[in-house]
């Protein structure tokens, strides 16, 4: 980019990209960062760190139901999101466009009214239940909802768009010489497959699981929808509170440490797989 | 591709034009990769068919006239939903109030978003790497974090919470969607077209009307349509955020104690037709446009 150029004028000074940024990093200063710095502030409010370890005694079988949740969610959704992904970027042709379209399609029926189309689906007297009481892979006397698999299924349903658009996008970008290149020096298909496919999929593969990861640790209304007390996660417990007593040290607490908790994980999943540059 | 000449492995000389190159060398017997390539079908389709049943679910059901309050089982068919939409005033303000703070949002998140993608991409400075680190911490925070620390924020600053902090708490998380989308969609392209045009003596508004808007067109529209989109979906962030004031999924989520009434399928499958209509349309106008684009920025 020239700064000076020979006209004598300056197209683009210094503070051009400041002042590009200003307007969006002040809205995201003051509404993004400073609210988060204010329920750290919060959560260490009378009782200190002790708030913390409070928190997590309290809530020990929630949080690392939580997190069971999700991560079953997640593997889920990347064992069957990887192999769409794939199907659509090397199988789709001239249909591509419109699988990825499908793909997307759930995003337009509003959050709650798919996870309320899941509880049609599973509900007692519903059809996947009467599927399954006739081939006796369930009991007679037992339905679906109010089970960790009616909220897990639900979780993996909801975020699995997320998990297969970062996916697709790194296999399309992916260079298909490289794979003549790998069976030319005489690499298998499976060696191919793990070396190029795999390894060039990478990010996708990263940014598609935190994507479902993430927003299922925080999310509320699969739990309450589908589940019953046994399901409970970090979200219910946030959410059934918020409306009494905002400023109760533990909810800050609960909150902030789901985040913390959240960072760490993705900072070692980044060092794990190698791909700490996010674009 | 060239048949390596030095110790050529039998499965070359054998391959076949059913056998493309890049199933290589020395893999599984041909029924396990005929098997492996039925698998992946399989899977793939079943994956689609599991993103398309709730949806279907979605729309048949509002023509389902449940017995009780509650939409869930199937009792039989009935148009009454669809003749008679405004049934219940509460699902219809709701949803008009969703309508407008899907424009508003998306329109204030375009204009920031698209600023900083802007800066990015075309300049380079100092902050540049706490500003990405910043733009991609809402998209690594659970909605019901972001959510509560926004609204013990408008608490503390006593904001009362309507219209306003909805549309706050919408556009934190839209400008990282919109920044990221267009980031990626005008990285690479020519900016010297820019310089020319300066050259040839365009005022810099000129040039961005008639050389840096038009390319930065697609990305834009893109970044529009999804914002629009993630607007009308949102609810944890907004449910936290909105006081008594009910966007669509948050009058659902209201209702739902009380009545799952068959008009809100109705809706959704509404919105669902329109959205489609306008995605096709978008995604029709992104064409073209970057069809010309193409031709004046190869």
């Amino acid at each position: 980019m020239a700064d000076v150029d020979e006209t004598g004028t300056k197209p683009n000074r210094w503070h051009t990209p400041y002042l590009l940024l200003l307007p969006g990093l002040v809205a995201l200063i003051v509404f993004f960062v400073i609210p988060l710095f204010s329920i750290a502030q919060l959560s260490v409010k009378d009782g200190g760190l002790g708030n913390y370890s409070k928190v997590l005694t309290d809530n020990s079988t929630v949080i690392l139901r939580t997190f069971k949740f999700s991560a079953l969610a997640t593997i889920g959704a990347l064992l069957i999101g990887f192999p769409l992904a794939y199907f659509i970027a090397m199988r789709g042709g001239r249909y591509k466009n419109f699988l990825l379209a499908l793909v997307v399609l759930p995003f337009f029926v509003t959050y709650l009214v798919r996870t309320l189309a899941w509880k049609i689906l599973l509900y007692d007297g519903g059809p996947v239940v009467g599927i399954l009481h006739s081939l006796h892979l369930l009991p007679e006397s037992q339905g679906l909802l109010g089970t960790d698999y009616a909220v897990i299924f639900s979780l993996m349903y909801n975020y699995l768009p997320f998990m297969v658009l970062p996916i697709y996008v790194s296999l399309e970008k992916l260079d298909r010489r490289l794979l003549e290149a790998a069976s030319d020096l005489y690499a298998s298909p499976q060696r191919a497959f793990r070396k190029v496919t795999l390894r060039m999929s990478l990010p996708g593969i990263f940014a598609g699981t935190l994507l479902t990861f993430i927003p299922a640790t925080g999310d509320f209304v699969n739990a309450e929808l589908l589940g019953s007390d046994k399901q409970v996660m970090i979200g219910n417990i946030i959410e059934k509170n918020f409306g009494k007593d905002f400023f109760r040290p533990e909810l800050s607490a609960l909150s902030f440490m789901l985040m913390a908790l959240i960072l760490a994980g993705v900072l070692i999943y980044a060092k794990v797989l190698g791909t700490e540059d996010l674009a | 591709m060239a048949a390596p000449t030095i110790d050529p492995a039998p499965e070359i000389l054998a391959r076949s034009k059913d056998q493309p190159a890049i199933l290589g060398h020395g893999g599984p017997p041909l029924w396990l990769r005929k098997l492996g390539n039925w698998t992946l079908t399989v899977v793939a389709l079943g994956a689609l068919a599991y993103l398309f049943v709730p949806i279907v679910v979605v729309v048949i059901y509002s023509f389902n006239k449940p017995l009780g309050k509650y939409n869930y089982v199937w009792h039989q068919f009935s148009l009454e939903a669809w003749t008679d939409p405004f049934k219940y005033p509460e699902l219809k303000d709701a949803l008009l109030l969703s309508l407008k703070v899907a424009c508003v949002v998306t329109i204030i998140s375009v204009v920031l978003g698209t600023l900083i993608a802007l800066a990015m991409v075309k300049y380079r400075f100092k902050a540049k790497g706490a500003m990405g680190t910043i733009l991609i911490l809402p998209l690594t925070m659970p909605e019901v974090v972001m959510g509560f620390s926004l609204l013990t924020w408008f608490v503390a600053l006593s904001w009362s919470r309507g219209f306003f902090t909805i549309i706050i708490a919408q556009v934190m998380f839209c400008i990282s969607y919109v920044a990221t989308t267009v980031r990626a969609r005008i990285r690479g392209f020519n900016w010297s077209l820019e310089e020319a045009a300066l050259d040839l003596g365009a005022k810099p508004w000129r040039v961005f009307r008639r050389v840096t808007f038009p390319l930065i067109l697609p990305g834009i529209l893109a970044a529009a349509l999804l914002t629009f989109a993630l607007s009308l979906d949102d609810f944890i962030i907004t449910y936290l955020n909105s006081g008594l004031q009910q966007t669509f999924p948050v009058e659902i989520w209201t209702l739902k104690k009380s009545r799952v009434p068959t008009q809100i399928n109705v809706f959704a499958t509404t919105i669902l037709v329109i959205s489609v209509v306008m995605a096709l349309l978008g995604v029709w106008i992104g064409f073209r446009r970057e069809k010309k684009v193409r031709q004046v920025n190869p």
